[in-house]
């Protein structure tokens, strides 16, 4: 239970932030929605083109929508000189505004559609001009029905809010992501029930004014919106006494070292005076355009991603010179400043179950590649499509009978249940040897290296004070250290939370 | 001749292809109650609703008192006209005193005397504070007259008014607004398919066919065969029920 209670204690900050995000796309969906409810039902024809786009944009999952104005904010930015950011709360708005159109529109025409036309005919010939028409009778003659969609437009909009984490906007999808990711269910089961209680109480709340609207209740209306808007307002109230230069966000990728590594950071950015915040979950595609776009102050990334990645190169060259060749390239093309690597690798390594892979004679990926015909493939979610498998399949000819990507904890769990004979595990993964796994070596080097880099934003490239708190990390962590730190959050009894694991790191080194 | 309250001037309207109502011209005295009878798309309720600006006319014009309907906008024009229809449209989010005041509420001006005015439509002062779902056909047909008359409106059109109503409710209320109309001194016009509530009401009878008014006459004149063969054959069916009556009491 203390496991929960300590879930529970991460609520309230993401709770607010969720508030926020969730409050001002349902107003800009509402504020977008009421006008287009009544274009579209005094000009039907008009009507159908605006429900059909609204009906249009709800068939995107919303996680895809949430991915899709990342690149289209990037486009605008650069369009306009720069200053739009890309990342966070700005395309976590837009998507959730878009997602909260329909049942708004929907609900609001089909409210002014069912009024008896006889009283439409009545407003018109006792003399009422068409505002009057719509502030006296149709407005408050839809309502029920409209309300009926802006409640289901703020339980979409509270529920698809979780996803704004994979775009690095706080939420308490923050919770669900790194809980499944950790396996930490205390708090993916926290996230829910505090995002599904918002849910529930914002959908109590409108129902109540509407209910007091419907029934000529003043106190009962009034009320209840003072309480809707108390909510918003402490929600809000963060916002006036934020830190301002001084904020430091340390982003993270969606795995346990990543949440790790920025905990430690944090830890010694807060040491130094920074009020520090964290961008978890974000996606190898984008986390190095928010550090380039100044959405990310610090974060670590890897070697070959980088390289294969941000710079589309496909050659393997000594780790030493990589990292040379990394530093100068980010450098030049966008002012970040690589620190330096970390100490250890964190590559992708094939690897099997120990005694399979004995039993089949496998050891390197040779041999792999000529078994893989009878053999299940199963991959983190991004790998199938990284340039580092191409490059793979390339040099050793791979076909496997299947391939299937999973979260990198599921992934371990299929190997280990025997749903799939091999996977692209990561070489710092504690996982490896506690749960025997063998790693196939790579002859032909088709793999480049994988240091761990500490990259910094080029708002903070010549920050003596953040570089110098960051600086003892530079060549301090070996890879045994990183895997067994690793191991403490991935493993699936007695857990510890990343802040636990990234303090017992901290430790064990010295820091 | 008493002052022209209205004045048709060869105002048509088509729908499509179909014309509605086709260059009728026509004046309306001051104080009379006129009833328009026809048949089911002879043009009567849109003639009707052309007076009062719901329909625009494609040709021609409309002049209350001399002046022209078109002139200024739509609102202002209904806003000094009673209209009550069959439909009644009270607006059902509105407490029955809140209906009757609404033409004082849209045009800024004081709250007339509500109770004043549902004594006018005879009805109890203690139905103003209830919702129109708690009220009879009867009585909200009573309200909506209400509602037309409280701007202090001179002209009242009425558009199959008592259609929707019992039998015995229609003819109270048809001899109710019938002393209204005299006791005001309102210029009434009744649309209406009843050859019987035109002949009983009104004091001119105008028979409509096809968008044209074929027939102009009073009642008694009517009743006398004047009117032609259109108007004589809509006065045979009361005239012929009033005989069957008479024919099963002997």
């Amino acid at each position: 239970m203390s496991a929960f209670a300590d879930a529970l204690a991460e609520v309230p900050p993401l709770l607010a932030s969720h508030v926020r995000l969730a409050a001002a796309a349902l107003f800009a969906g509402l504020a977008i929605s009421l006008p287009l409810a009544v274009l579209a039902h005094r000009r039907p024809s008009i009507g159908r083109i605006v429900l059909g786009f609204a009906s249009l944009v709800q068939t995107i999952p919303g996680l895809a929508l949430l991915a899709l104005f990342y690149p289209l904010l990037l486009w605008l930015s650069a369009a306009a000189g720069g200053g739009i950011p890309a990342l966070g709360f700005l395309p976590s708005l837009l998507a959730l505004t878009l997602y909260a159109l329909l049942p708004i529109i929907r609900n609001g025409v089909a409210g002014l559609d069912g009024i008896d036309p006889a009283v439409i005919q009545a407003a018109d010939a006792v003399g009422m001009t068409p505002m009057q028409k719509l502030r006296l009778v149709e407005a408050p003659l839809a309502l029920p029905v409209l309300v009926a969609g802006i409640r289901t437009a703020a339980v979409w909009t509270i529920g698809a809010a979780t996803l704004s984490t994979t775009v690095g906007c706080p939420s308490l999808g923050d919770m669900i992501f790194a809980g499944l990711q950790t396996q930490n269910w205390a708090l993916v089961l926290a996230g829910c029930i505090a995002a599904a209680a918002l849910a529930m109480v914002v959908d109590a709340l409108i129902g109540l004014v509407e209910r007091g609207i419907v029934r000529r209740r003043r106190g009962t209306w009034i009320a209840a919106l003072a309480v809707l808007a108390a909510g918003v307002g402490a929600a809000a109230a963060p916002l006036v006494q934020r830190g301002g230069e001084r904020v430091v966000t340390i982003g993270a990728k969606n795995f346990s070292e990543q949440y790790i590594l920025a905990r430690l950071i944090g830890d010694r950015l807060r040491d130094a005076g920074y009020t520090v915040r964290y961008r978890d979950g974000l996606g190898s595609a984008v986390i190095y355009r928010a550090l380039a776009g100044g959405d990310v102050d610090v974060y670590v990334d890897y070697a070959g991603t980088l390289w294969n990645g941000a710079m589309h190169r496909s050659d393997v060259p000594p780790r030493a010179a990589m990292v040379g060749a990394i530093g100068a390239w980010t450098r030049r093309t966008d002012g970040v400043r690589l620190l330096g690597p970390l100490g250890f690798e964190n590559a992708y390594a094939f690897a099997m179950r120990g005694q399979e892979a004995r039993r089949k004679d496998i050891a390197d990926l040779d041999a792999l590649a000529r078994a893989a015909p009878s053999l299940r493939l199963g991959s983190d979610l991004e790998f199938l499509s990284r340039p580092e498998w191409a490059a793979v399949r390339r040099a050793y000819g791979f076909r496997f009978a299947t391939a299937t990507p999973y979260s990198p904890t599921f992934m371990y769990r299929a190997l280990s249940s025997g749903q799939v004979d091999v996977i692209s595990a990561f070489s710092s993964d504690g996982r490896i040897a506690a749960d025997g796994l063998t790693v196939l070596a790579d002859p032909r080097h088709a793999i480049p290296s994988y240091d761990a880099l500490l990259l910094v934003a080029p708002r903070h490239a010549d920050d003596p004070r953040l570089l110098g708190a960051l600086r003892p990390l530079v060549g301090r962590i070996p890879v045994t250290a990183m895997r067994e730190a690793n191991y403490r959050v991935d493993r699936d009894a007695d857990k510890q939370s990343p802040d636990a694991a990234a303090r017992w790191l901290a430790q064990r080194l010295g820091l | 001749m008493p002052a022209e309250s209205l004045r048709l001037d060869h105002i048509a309207k088509r729908f499509g292809d179909t014309p509605a109502v086709d260059d009728v011209t026509l004046g309306i005295a001051k104080g009379s109650f006129v009833a328009l009878v026809g048949a089911s798309g002879s043009g009567k309720s849109t003639l009707l609703q052309m007076i009062n600006r719901l329909i625009t006319p494609d040709t021609g014009r409309v002049l209350i008192d001399g002046v022209d309907v078109a002139t200024g906008p739509a609102h202002l024009v209904r806003r000094r006209i009673g209209y009550v229809f069959q439909g009644i449209g009270l607006f059902p989010h509105m407490t029955v005193a809140e209906n009757i005041a609404i033409g004082a509420r849209i045009a800024g001006q004081p709250i007339p005397d509500v109770a004043a005015l549902l004594d006018l439509v005879r009805l109890p002062g203690a139905i103003a504070d209830r919702m129109p779902d708690a009220l009879s056909g009867g009585q909200r047909q009573r309200v909506a007259i209400a509602r037309a008359l409280a701007p202090g409106a001179r002209l009242l059109l009425l558009d199959e008014a008592f259609g929707a109503l019992d039998p015995v409710t229609r003819d109270a209320l048809g001899r109710e607004i019938r002393d209204l109309h005299d006791r005001l001194g309102l210029t009434t016009i009744l649309v209406t398919h009843d050859m019987a509530e035109a002949l009983l009401l009104a004091t001119r009878v105008l028979v409509m066919r096809a968008g044209r008014i074929v027939a102009d006459e009073t009642p008694a004149a009517l009743l006398a065969g004047e009117g032609g063969e259109a108007a004589q054959a809509l006065v045979a069916v009361p005239r012929d029920q009033a005989r069957r009556l008479a024919d099963l009491r002997a």
